[in-house]
């Protein structure tokens, strides 16, 4: 059925920028791969990012897109699919856009649940502005501006969204690509506000959270008895700190999307020439 | 007998002060007088000196005066607050049974209407009514026909069932009765009505109309005094024509979020005062940056910080020309009259689309909370036009890509607009960024680019000085030697003003400017007169300042920072004032 569009449609002509290496070529990859497979094409797909490394996606990818300031993508995806229904709005963000300076974004957006898909591209350091601690660092992590280490625990992403009334809530790696292009399918499929965590490492600043510590660490759901569909079970495996989980932590199967709840149907792009039909009842209103 | 009357209700927040006010004021404009109301209140809830005023005459009425004829006083303190503007022969009703109210003192010379007030309330069916009886004797002092009243109530608890409606015209009756039977006063009032149909709305209420009309889809807010009302306006409303309101979590979520539904094509708004004006000011330049079309509303306060949040000021004008970091282009339109309010609104629609760039809407509290009546016609529907501006579809975009097949939203054109292609478009695929960018809308750091494209931005603004017309507002004695310039909600009080010093034999040529940038170049005016005045409410005079750039001429001023708004007279008394000592010297 989506057999013309291909993920390499999604690609821009512009070459990547990011280190040789880089977790973020994964992320990116897995999300043109679902937005292919699940029939968009770039001139329906709307791509939303911050700043840092993450925020440069919109341009090594090709769609409509726009490229934001610090941590307000979530509002500005928001906006673009509560107008436009038709698109499939997909909201690219990093650890330190998405869990420290648009925290409260995140948190409204989860519980906004509006129909869109959010990836967060989690490499637990500050890459562009070259090796600080991030929200998501370890306690322990040394850095340019933590020398001995946060000294404060990380901030845990799937319990906030779990927390916050989350309705899609999954962690993925960005070099399993088969799995973590299938989990960001999922999110897009699921009816409201769809968040992929990815660990997405970055080869130069961070040599504690590797490829290869993801590796080994990382327990896929699938392989185990998880049900995504109970919410207690979720709050288990999210809380448990000494695991690297990947899959489908929890999915709320009767979620209902924003614009459903708040009758939102269709293009707001599309207005008459004039004031609208019956605009003067608003006048009348007022005797 | 005076035809202008100055009517008040005034007691503590929660008393129904407001709602009791507009009950009285859509009576008198059901009358076919014409009502200008003004509030006084106080950052709580509950408690606290609240006061609602009525200034009413079958003339147009279009701003306050130091005056006050008639007072429902629930509270001692309302009498103290309001005695500067009592004057011989004003009336204060009030209820002797009240604990508070049992040491009252009636001023020598007024009249006093000691009103059981909640007893007869509850002979009517509810104490809750007592407030509807002081109406019914306020119909009694002034001679009005209460049968307005009761179309009033009828509008007012209509919607709550019949026996309520009857209960409070019920209520009214006893008031009024109790008056005429009390009292064998022969009451200075005689309020004459006519056969109009008037509107009455406020300065909120009038912009998010004008919301409505110019097709704004997308409104995001964060509540803040005194912009909620535009939101609440909205939110019930704009439901009804395809649209949404979304409240966000705070003012940099919603200006981003109408950021984002303006790059899906929607015509989107946000509006707040200035506080949220602070933390919008990020993303003003992602909006210019980006040519994103987007109107920005700030209904401004008393500042700076959180200052008064329930009082008057023009204090952000600087903040709305200057704000961001980087040079942003920008439109600035600031409405003088409630009934601009509506249509400045669709101006900076048409201006944001057409142009692609933010526009800053400034309002002020004074419009905000101030209730005004007009003729429906001010606000024809049919008259609204829409300019969205080069906004190409799928058959034009392929003169508007490069050799690649590239869509080119920044293509430096020689007016400085781009085309424009909404998402959705069959390959109009592109990318906007806040980041220096080529006509293809991706990163560079070409110094060639870098210019050209700071270059057409700029033009966009030099192309719509050309094509639009900022011509200001002018009244009072064209070729008067002396001239009075504002902006802002301070034009109805000038008008009044100049009807007052007329009225002395004083002739002042005044202009109204409705747009701060870009702005009518006012040299020649500036320079043809012996005079000439700013009045604005701040106390440094920003748009003096702004007009002294442009003139090259040093400007008198007249600057209130008070908190509360100009009044006619006041006004006519300090314009008066320094002319006179400009003589004198």
């Amino acid at each position: 059925m989506s057999s013309e569009i291909r993920f390499t449609d999604f690609k821009s002509d512009k070459q990547p920028t990011w280190c040789p290496g880089c977790g973020d070529f994964g992320t990116m990859n897995g999300m043109m791969k679902a937005l292919a497979e699940t029939g968009n094409s770039p001139d329906d797909t709307f791509v939303v990012a911050g700043i840092g490394c993450s925020g440069k996606i919109g341009t090594f990818m090709h769609s409509y897109a726009i490229h934001g300031v610090h941590g307000r993508a979530l509002p500005v995806g928001t906006g673009v699919k509560l107008a436009n229904p038709d698109l499939e709005v997909m909201v690219a963000g990093g650890d330190g856009d998405g869990y420290s300076i648009g925290a409260g974004h995140f948190i409204h957006a989860v519980r906004r649940n509006v129909d869109m898909t959010y990836c967060v591209m989690d490499n637990r350091i500050y890459g562009l502005t070259k090796g600080q601690a991030s929200p998501t660092s370890r306690e322990d992590f040394e850095t340019s501006t933590t020398p001995e280490g946060p000294k404060q625990p990380p901030v845990n992403p799937l319990a906030l969204a779990l927390s916050a009334g989350g309705t899609f809530i999954a962690q993925s790696f960005s070099t399993d690509a088969q799995r973590h292009a299938e989990l960001v399918q999922k999110a897009i499929e699921h009816d409201g506000f769809g968040f992929v965590n990815v660990f997405s490492p970055c080869v130069t600043f961070n040599d504690v959270d590797t490829y290869d510590y993801f590796r080994d660490a990382i327990v896929d759901l699938d392989e185990t008895d998880h049900d995504p569909t109970d919410r207690d079970a979720a709050k288990e495996k999210i809380l448990d700190a000494d695991k690297e989980y990947q899959g489908i932590l929890y999915q709320d199967e009767n979620s209902v999307p924003y614009s459903e709840l708040h009758g939102i149907e269709g293009n707001m792009a599309e207005i008459p020439d004039g004031a609208p039909e019956g605009a003067m009842d608003l006048v009348r209103e007022f005797y | 007998m005076p035809e202008d009357l100055n009517w008040a209700i005034g007691g503590e927040a929660g008393d129904g002060i407001d709602s009791t006010g507009k009950i009285f004021a859509q009576a008198l404009s059901r009358a076919g007088r014409h009502v200008f109301t003004s509030k006084d209140f106080a950052s709580r809830i509950r408690g606290g000196y609240t006061a609602y005023k009525i200034r009413s005459s079958v003339d147009r009425v279009e701003s306050v005066v130091d005056r006050l004829d008639i007072l429902v006083a629930l509270t001692e303190r309302t009498i103290e607050e309001n005695m500067d503007e009592l004057h011989d022969g004003s009336v204060i009703i009030y209820d002797g049974e009240r604990t508070e109210m049992a040491d009252v003192e009636v001023p020598e010379g007024m009249i006093g209407l000691d009103v059981p007030l909640k007893s007869l309330a509850e002979d009517a069916g509810g104490a809750i009514m007592q407030n509807t009886v002081a109406l019914g004797a306020a119909c009694e002092a002034t001679n009005f026909p209460i049968e307005n009243l009761d179309s009033a109530l009828d509008k007012k608890f209509g919607s709550k069932g019949e026996s309520i409606v009857e209960n409070n015209k019920e209520a009214a009756r006893l008031g009024q009765e109790y008056v005429q039977e009390e009292y064998d006063y022969d009451f200075d009032y005689d309020i004459d009505t006519t056969d109009n149909d008037y509107v009455l709305l406020n300065g909120d209420e009038a912009i998010g109309m004008g919301a409505i009309a110019a097709g704004c889809r997308f409104y995001s807010g964060y509540p803040i005094t005194p912009a909620t009302d535009v939101m609440e306006y909205l939110m019930g409303r704009i439901q009804q024509y395809g649209g949404t309101v979304v409240q966000a979590e705070d003012e940099l979520s919603a200006i981003n979020m109408a950021l984002g539904a303006a790059r899906a094509g929607a015509r989107s708004m946000t509006a707040t005062s200035g506080p949220g004006i602070d933390l919008m000011t990020e993303t003003f330049g992602l909006v210019a940056q980006s040519e994103t079309p987007l109107v920005i509303c700030d209904v401004m306060r008393s500042g700076p910080s959180t200052g008064m949040p329930t009082k008057q000021e023009q204090g952000d004008l600087n903040m709305t020309l200057y704000g961001g970091h980087g040079e942003i282009p920008r439109f600035v339109v600031a409405p003088t009259t409630i009934s601009e309010c509506f249509h400045k609104t669709i101006e900076a629609f048409n201006l944001a689309e057409k142009y692609q760039t933010p526009v800053f809407l400034v309002s002020d509290l004074a419009m905000a909370v101030t209730e005004q009546t007009f003729e429906p016609e001010e606000f024809d529907m049919d008259e609204v036009e829409i300019d969205r501006g080069k906004v190409v579809d799928e058959d034009e975009i392929e003169a508007w890509t490069d050799e690649k097949g590239r869509f080119q939203p920044h293509f430096p054109t020689a007016d400085g607009i781009s085309p424009r292609a909404f998402p959705g478009t069959k390959d109009g695929a592109h990318m906007s960024t806040g980041l220096e960018h080529n006509a293809l809308g991706r990163r560079t750091e070409d110094t060639d680019i870098r210019v050209e494209q700071v270059d057409k931005r700029n033009q966009k603004v030099k192309t719509a000085e050309e094509e639009e017309d900022w011509s200001p507002r002018t009244f009072g004695d064209e070729d008067a030697d002396d001239l009075v310039i504002t902006w802002g909600s301070n034009e109805g009080a000038l008008r009044e003003a100049n009807q007052f010093l007329s009225d002395e034999g004083i002739s002042v040529k005044f202009i109204s400017v409705p747009y701060i940038f870009p702005r009518p170049d006012l040299t020649e005016e500036i320079e043809a007169a012996d005079n000439a005045i700013v009045v604005e409410c701040n106390e440094t005079g920003q748009f003096a300042n702004v007009l002294e750039h442009d003139s090259l001429t040093r400007l008198d001023r007249i600057n209130k920072y008070t908190g509360v708004r100009f009044k006619a007279d006041e006004l006519a008394d300090e314009i008066k004032q320094q002319l006179s000592q400009e003589v004198q010297a």
